[in-house]
Formats: structure tokens, C-alpha cells, sequence
């Protein structure tokens, strides 16, 4: 039997492309364009082609703030992900207190990311914030506006405090989909603690624990209130982070060529990684037989 | 390996339980002799996974202890009790290879290297998986999974029992046949106890040297399959164990006759006077179409089954059902049933009531 064919079918998906087009793809080619000229405002442009890019792949102050980038996400993974993992193993099972840890547990999450930064930077603060002023009372020289490290460390435990229960949440979905059989399965076969983590608990959590990672590295390598409202990416460019820096360069100095030079690359970076993580799922999914 | 003894054993899932319905387990003592095969038969949620978790330890008893051989292990770990147990859905470890499930109880125990891998070899073997040992268990189809299972729960050679929770629910039936005749034979040849719970009659029957039937979170009878068959201990038996299961018929019993609605059953013994509610019971095996002698039965229905027919019909208002053999024509002759009176069972508020004279 012969097909029909009907171009006019085409014209359904005109509104979707239409949309499309408006929140995504003109958008972007805007980008695109102040990427590659250079303008004086007025409307005018003037061809570079890929200048912006090779200033910006040349820049020492690009590498530094993707240095410090790639320093903070693999700080913030490397705590988050075993302290999410641990706080998951440890929480009540099921029960009255199961939905009390629960419930604490979700509450940074819900606090918008502006007021998470607005209260670490009063908490630390010398002056009046409970943290600062009591530290300083015990002797520590604690300064996060002044101090390199401080402003790292403050920041750090700031997105430590802020996302770690999204993890052991994930963890914890994924430990509460173990079967009970396990369990007494393990006991039986008189398996250790660590056997039961590693042989039972690791592998039924691998999934969500990749989903897990993979929020928690596009996230920091995204960051931008939180360390903004805290330190302003400050003292001098210690916490400057890659949203931070582009922020600056396309509305504090105007440099709307280079910045959009670097948008598209830092897009391009997360679009990569993501990528990769996405492959590497199905891949394991692929392997469960699923 | 050890005898396994229930003293006033009793299990509620409820902290303060108020009354007998609270329990899933009601009081019970209960010897399980060393090197039996015994099968617990009962319907969903009648309490056997309760008391097999009870014998392993998985779940320590509310009341009452457990004892193996002499020792009394109610507070003891499942590890310490030595027992393997295998579950109703495959449990592997998924990142391991058969391999290494298999090896997995062994080297917990620090059993030595040559040894481990003999032994694991030998179950392979048996189970049949002893050309994928080097895979990943992750991956395998369900009943492939459930042999690894069963294989855990044998490579232990000094286990005091094995525990089998319905462990061929999801193996194909012709697979289930040759892994049952498997495990008897592992019975035979080593003579561990175990205790195989099932729902399914005909695997408890030919399993087991000795059958628990429980019911209501009680167990109303151990007995071989013969026993079960014959003279069932209580009317659940009787429905449970047969296919169809025992007609049960409310009766009046006085001396050697039942009277149901004015017909009288002669019975193969004489019996004592009886309280509370009496009901005969008769095996559909026991009755005959006859064209006139015994009691009126309304035809409702035959189902041919192959080998035989069973005749689905109503005597006295009860339902009857009766097993006609093969060849036997049934026709609108036929309007009698007669009870072979020394098969006939009484029972008093569901529990059999054996004869005055003490005859079965």
C-alpha cells in the first residue's frame, strides 16, 4: 500500500517552532552574534569573527576563575556525595521520625538561593553573626571578607549545609526501594557492614546516585548567588566563579563580545559533561538489563 | 545439624497485643525432628514466613523460645544460628559473578580457599550454572537468579537447616519439578533439616516426609501426606489438601450414623456423644454415582479433567463434589451418591473427632 504523503502536516508543527524559536533560538543567536562582532551601540556591528573567542581561550583571567571552578565543584562532590550517602544510611527507616528527617532534611532546599546567601553572610559576619562573633570569642581568626581561605571555607560549608540533603535524599529513595530480602539475605550469609554496603546498598543506589552527582556538579560549576551575596566573589577575585566573573565582564565592564564568547564556550562545557554523564547512565542502565 | 523445638512459641506484629487476633502466630509447641523434610503448607498470610523467620532470626519471637538441639537460641544472631535460608524472590548480588555469590557464605565463614572452590564447583553443578560462572549476576533471568539463590542456600555443608520460603515462585514449572527433585535428593544425600514453605499442595506433598498445614497464624496438622489425605486433623486440611478438597456436610452424629436432613450416613465407626456444631467430611475420591442407593444429589455440573471426571452437585444443600472414573458414563441414572462409610471423618466445631472405639 502507498503511503500519502501530505507536506502540509508540517504546518502542525509551526507553533512549536515558533515558540522554540523565541525562548530559545533567537535568544542564543543573539549570543551568537555579539560573539563574533564587535559594537558600539548604536545597532552597529562590526565583523571580528573569532577574536572574542581567542582572547578569551588566551585569558589568564578566564583560567583562573575555571581553575578555582573546578576546584570548588570537586570540593563540594567530594563532601557532599559521602555525607549525603552517610546521613542516608543512618536515617530512620520508617516511622514517626523517618518523616521528622525527612522534613528537616528538605528544608534548605526550599530556601531561595538569594536568602541561603543573605544568612550565611550575616552568620559569619564578625560584628553580629552568631558564627563569626563566636569564633572570634574562641580565638580564631575568622574573617570571610578579608581571608582567602575563610571566604573559600565559608562558601564551601555554605554549599555543604544548602545541597547535601539532596543527595542523601536520592540515597535515601534508592536504600528505600531495597528489598527486605536482602537484608536478611546478607544475614544469613553473615556478610559484614561494609559487605552489605558494598555488594547491596552501592550497587541499588547507583542509579540515583549518579542522577546525584550530576545535579550537584552542574549546579556548583553554575553557582552564582549564593557565593555572590556571601563574599561578592571577593576578598579580591579569591571566590570569583566562573558565572561570577561572566557577570561582572558582561554587566559591570560591558565587554558584551568577550562575555558572550565565554557564554557560549561555558555552555558548551556543561552541555559536554552532561553528556558524558548521560552516556554513562544509559550505558549502566543498559548493563541491569533494564 | 539439630532438632528444632518451639516452646510456647507465640509472634504479634503489634507491640501490646490485645487478644488472640493480635497474633499472627498463636502458641504453639512444636518439635522438628533432625534431618527431616518437612514442608509448611498453608494459605497467603496464615503466619508460615512468620515462623520461618522465627526459626532463622530474622524476627525474634514474642513470646516463647526456640531451641536448637539443646541450646536455647531466641537471642541469638541468625549468623550464630548456622542456618541458610533461601526467599521467595531471588536475592543475588548483582555486581559479583555467579562465582562469586556462590563463595559469598563461605568466605564470610573464612572456609579455606581449595576447599571454597571445590565446593562452589559442586553446587554449580548442580544447579546447572557451572558454564556461567564467570558472569556477572546481574543481568541473568529471574529463575537463573533463583538457582544462585537455592545454590547459596546449599553450599554450607554443616548448616543446622535450610529454609526454603517459597523459593520456586518464579521458576518455570518444568524447572520447578527438576529443582525440587534436586533439593530431595541434597536431602537425601546430606540430611540437613529442612523446611520448605509453600502454598502449593502438590509441592508440600512431594517434598516433604512430613507436611505442617497451618491456618490462622496456627499450626493444625503434621502428618505425613497420607495422614493429610486420610484423616485430616482439622476441616481446613480436608479443603486445603485435595483437588477438589474434602466435601464437608453439617451432620447430626448419634452413635454409629450421621443424620443430614433426615437421611442417615452410616459411618465406618461408632462415636461418643458430640458438642458444638458436627460436620462429616468425605473425600469426593470416597463417593459414588449410584441409581438409587445412599443420598439425593442435584447435578450441577462435570468437569472432565483427563484422567478423571469431577461431578460438581448439591446433597442436603451443601455442594458435593464427586470423582467419577474415567469411562464411567454419567447420566440422568445416576441420581444417588453413597459415602464409603469407614472414609467418612467427624468433626466438632472444625476439629476431627476420632471414634469411641478408638479405631481411626
Amino acid at each position: 500500500m502507498e503511503k500519502t504523503q501530505n507536506n502540509k502536516a508540517w504546518f502542525l508543527v509551526l507553533p512549536v517552532l515558533v515558540i522554540v524559536a523565541f525562548s530559545a533560538v533567537i535568544p542564543l543567536m543573539t549570543v551568537v552574534n555579539y560573539a563574533l562582532n564587535d559594537t558600539f551601540g548604536n545597532n552597529e556591528f562590526f565583523w571580528v569573527g573569532l577574536e572574542w573567542f581567542e582572547e578569551m581561550v588566551t585569558s589568564d583571567r578566564l583560567h583562573e576563575a575555571l581553575g578555582r571552578q573546578i576546584l570548588f565543584s570537586a570540593i563540594i562532590l567530594a563532601i557532599e556525595v559521602p555525607l549525603g550517602i552517610y546521613i542516608a544510611l543512618n536515617m530512620p527507616k520508617k516511622g514517626f521520625w523517618a518523616s521528622v528527617c525527612l522534613v528537616l532534611m528538605a528544608l534548605p532546599l526550599l530556601i531561595p538561593f538569594n536568602v541561603v546567601g543573605t544568612i550565611w553572610q550575616i552568620f559569619g559576619r564578625v560584628d553580629i553573626g552568631l558564627l563569626g562573633h563566636y569564633l572570634a570569642e574562641l580565638g580564631i581568626d575568622y574573617n570571610y571578607t578579608n581571608d582567602p581561605l575563610d571566604a573559600w571555607i565559608t562558601v564551601i560549608v555554605m554549599d555543604v549545609w544548602h545541597w547535601t540533603s539532596l543527595v542523601a535524599l536520592l540515597c535515601y529513595a534508592g536504600l528505600q526501594s531495597i528489598p527486605q530480602a536482602y537484608y536478611q539475605a546478607a544475614r544469613v550469609d553473615q556478610a559484614s557492614r561494609w559487605a552489605v554496603f558494598r555488594y547491596i546498598e552501592l550497587p541499588k543506589m547507583a542509579g540515583v546516585l549518579l542522577i546525584a552527582v550530576l545535579l550537584r556538579f552542574m549546579d556548583s560549576f553554575m553557582i552564582y548567588t549564593e557565593p555572590f551575596v556571601v563574599t561578592g566573589g571577593g576578598p579580591g577575585s579569591s571566590t570569583t566563579f566562573l558565572s561570577i566573573d561572566l557577570v561582572k565582564m558582561a554587566v559591570g565592564q560591558f565587554d558584551l563580545g568577550p562575555a558572550a564568547a565565554f557564554s557560549i564556550m561555558y555552555f558548551l562545557v556543561i552541555l559536554l559533561v552532561s553528556w558524558v554523564f548521560y552516556t554513562v547512565m544509559t550505558n549502566l542502565d543498559k548493563e541491569e538489563g533494564r | 545439624m539439630a532438632q528444632i523445638t518451639l516452646k510456647n512459641l507465640a509472634h504479634s506484629y503489634h507491640a501490646t497485643p490485645r487478644g488472640e487476633q493480635d497474633f499472627a502466630l498463636k502458641q504453639m509447641d512444636h518439635v522438628w525432628q533432625d534431618g527431616g523434610a518437612y514442608a509448611l503448607l498453608g494459605s497467603s498470610g496464615c503466619g508460615k514466613t512468620t515462623l520461618l523467620n522465627i526459626i532463622s532470626g530474622l524476627l525474634r519471637p514474642s513470646q516463647g523460645r526456640v531451641l536448637f538441639g539443646n541450646t536455647d537460641v531466641t537471642d541469638a544472631e541468625t549468623a550464630e544460628r548456622n542456618i541458610a535460608q533461601v526467599f521467595q524472590f531471588p536475592v543475588v548480588y548483582d555486581t559479583m559473578t555467579v562465582r562469586d555469590n556462590l563463595a559469598f557464605p563461605l568466605r564470610n565463614r573464612g572456609m579455606d580457599a581449595a576447599y571454597i572452590k571445590a565446593r562452589v564447583a559442586q553446587i554449580a553443578a548442580m544447579i546447572g550454572m557451572d558454564h556461567i560462572l564467570d558472569r556477572k549476576a546481574r543481568g541473568l533471568t529471574a529463575d537463573a537468579k533463583q538457582k544462585i539463590s537455592l545454590g547459596r542456600g546449599m553450599v554450607r555443608e554443616d548448616v543446622n537447616a535450610i529454609l526454603f520460603d517459597e523459593p520456586l515462585t518464579v521458576i518455570d514449572p518444568h524447572m520447578k519439578w527438576e529443582l525440587r527433585t534436586q533439593l530431595k535428593q541434597l536431602h537425601r544425600e546430606f540430611g540437613h533439616t529442612m523446611i520448605y514453605v509453600t502454598h502449593d499442595q502438590t509441592e508440600a506433598l512431594t517434598f516433604a516426609d512430613k507436611v505442617v498445614v497451618m491456618y490462622d497464624g496456627r499450626v493444625v496438622q503434621m502428618g505425613t501426606p497420607e495422614d493429610l489425605f486420610e484423616t485430616p486433623a482439622h476441616t481446613f486440611v480436608g479443603y486445603f489438601i485435595g483437588s477438589p478438597g474434602m466435601n464437608i456436610l453439617p451432620a447430626e452424629i448419634r452413635g454409629g450414623t450421621a443424620h443430614l436432613q433426615g437421611a442417615a450416613v452410616p459411618l465406618g465407626a461408632a462415636y461418643g456423644p458430640i458438642t458444638g456444631r458436627t460436620q462429616i467430611g468425605i473425600r469426593p475420591e470416597y463417593c459414588v454415582l449410584t441409581e438409587g442407593d445412599g443420598l439425593p444429589i442435584t447435578i450441577r455440573r462435570v468437569e472432565d479433567v483427563g484422567r478423571h471426571r469431577i461431578v460438581r452437585g448439591e446433597v442436603a444443600g451443601s455442594p458435593v463434589n464427586v470423582i467419577a472414573p474415567e469411562g464411567m458414563p454419567v447420566g440422568a441414572a445416576l441420581t444417588h451418591v453413597r459415602f464409603t462409610p469407614d472414609r467418612i471423618n467427624v468433626y466438632a466445631d472444625d476439629w476431627r473427632v476420632a471414634p469411641a472405639g478408638g479405631a481411626a
